[in-house]
């Protein structure tokens, strides 16, 4: 009766297209994972620019991957740095 | 000029043939010349969809190989004047045929064709490939479970990829009362998953079965509610601005009841 009362007012995250629907946005999640070379290179050029204002990094070294497992996708970066900077750019690179 | 125009979806039986043939006979009911292009090769279907299968002689394989001129394999339709097949092989293997012939094809007929629609294959390999080398424009379809829109979505991924841009889609099969209750997906969140355009929602209807069965599309069925979906698909293919139907008013009890005393 409760179930059916929820159903009827429209709370019921249970209801079987709130299923589909949160089943489908973990499943995108994966398939769109699998990045084109092209956008992990973008991605890679953009990480580059961002951390340069903070450390040195070994640029040729840098690796970015998504990993997926379980129900999560994480974006795993392995960026060697070679010197750490005392102050950021940031401010001279903005302006 | 004319356009070139795949049907497209993934997965397979979410109406890709179905929906091919009616855009199609919609479009020459309103005087366009069309030629509708069935590339599933093994599984030709298109021509029973359409009621023509008795009328084949030669088949798109036969016009890549040379076997016979374009206009020869163009079955012409028996309803309108405008609308022609270019058959699927049935016999033949689906490597037969490559992208850059389908392109080549492609650009053929639309010199002579208002609008050529390819109906493609499901999956998204050689069949695909082939079936999306000529396009210019693209129309996904999809139904309104898990598993459809995920290949939908996958397809859109690889139509971008392929530099076909903006695909529209149509949810085809939807089920209003489903959809009010809960245990149907709505079309706002199908948009909002897969994020691309609207270009129709046609409800799940017999009429589809019953026209199906007797060859005759039924966006010819002035009382099939798909029909109607396919009518306004049609017009908003050529640029006309038709708001969606109102799906839900007309499956509801109150037309239900009308339809019985025989008021609709
Ligand atoms: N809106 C609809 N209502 C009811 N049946 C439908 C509808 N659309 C398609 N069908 C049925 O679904 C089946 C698969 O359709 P088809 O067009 O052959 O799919 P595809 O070409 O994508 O494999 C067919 O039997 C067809 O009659
Ligand atoms: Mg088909």
């Amino acid at each position: 009766m409760l179930d059916f009362l929820l159903r009827v007012f429209g709370k019921d995250n249970s209801s079987s297209k709130n299923v589909a629907k949160e089943r489908l946005r973990l499943v995108l999640v994966h398939d769109r994972a699998d990045m084109s070379p092209q956008l992990i290179e973008d991605l890679k050029e953009d990480l580059i620019k961002v951390i340069s204002n903070y450390m040195e990094i070994d640029e040729n070294a840098l690796e970015v991957n998504l990993d997926s497992s379980n129900n999560t996708v994480a974006l795993v970066a392995n960026i060697p740095v070679l010197r750490m900077k005392r102050t950021s750019n940031r401010k001279e690179k903005i302006g | 000029m004319g356009e070139v125009i795949v049907i497209t979806s993934g997965k397979g039986g979410v109406g890709k043939t179905t929906t091919t043939a009616n855009i199609g006979t919609g479009l020459a009911a309103s005087g366009l010349k069309v030629v509708l292009v069935d590339t599933d090769i093994g599984l030709r279907n298109l021509d029973v969809v359409l009621g023509l299968e008795n009328r084949i002689v030669y088949d798109i394989v036969d016009v890549t190989h040379g076997n016979c001129r374009l206009k020869q394999a163009l079955i012409k339709d028996k309803r309108f004047e405008g609308l022609h097949l270019l058959p699927a092989a049935q016999t033949k293997d689906k490597t037969s045929v490559t992208p850059d012939q389908i392109r080549e094809l492609c650009a053929q007929l639309k010199k002579e064709f208002d609008y050529v629609i390819i109906d493609c294959p499901a999956g998204i390999e050689q069949g695909f490939k082939n079936a999306i080398a000529g396009a210019e424009k693209a129309i996904v379809v999809t139904t309104p479970e898990v598993s459809a829109v995920r290949d939908a979505d996958r397809i859109i991924g690889l139509l971008e990829a392929a530099e076909l841009h903006n695909p529209k889609l149509i949810v085809n099969r939807l089920r209003p009362l489903m959809v009010k209750r809960g245990d149907m997906m709505s079309i706002d969140d199908i948009i909002d998953i897969l994020a691309i355009d609207l270009l129709g929602v046609v409800p799940e209807d017999e009429m589809i079965v019953i026209t199906t069965n007797k060859g005759e599309p039924a966006v010819l069925d002035n009382n099939s509610r798909a029909g109607q979906a396919y009518r306004n698909v049609a017009r908003r293919i050529t640029g006309e601005d038709v708001p969606l139907m109102d799906l839900e008013a007309e499956t509801g009890l109150m037309y239900k009841l009308k339809k019985l005393i025989g008021f609709k």
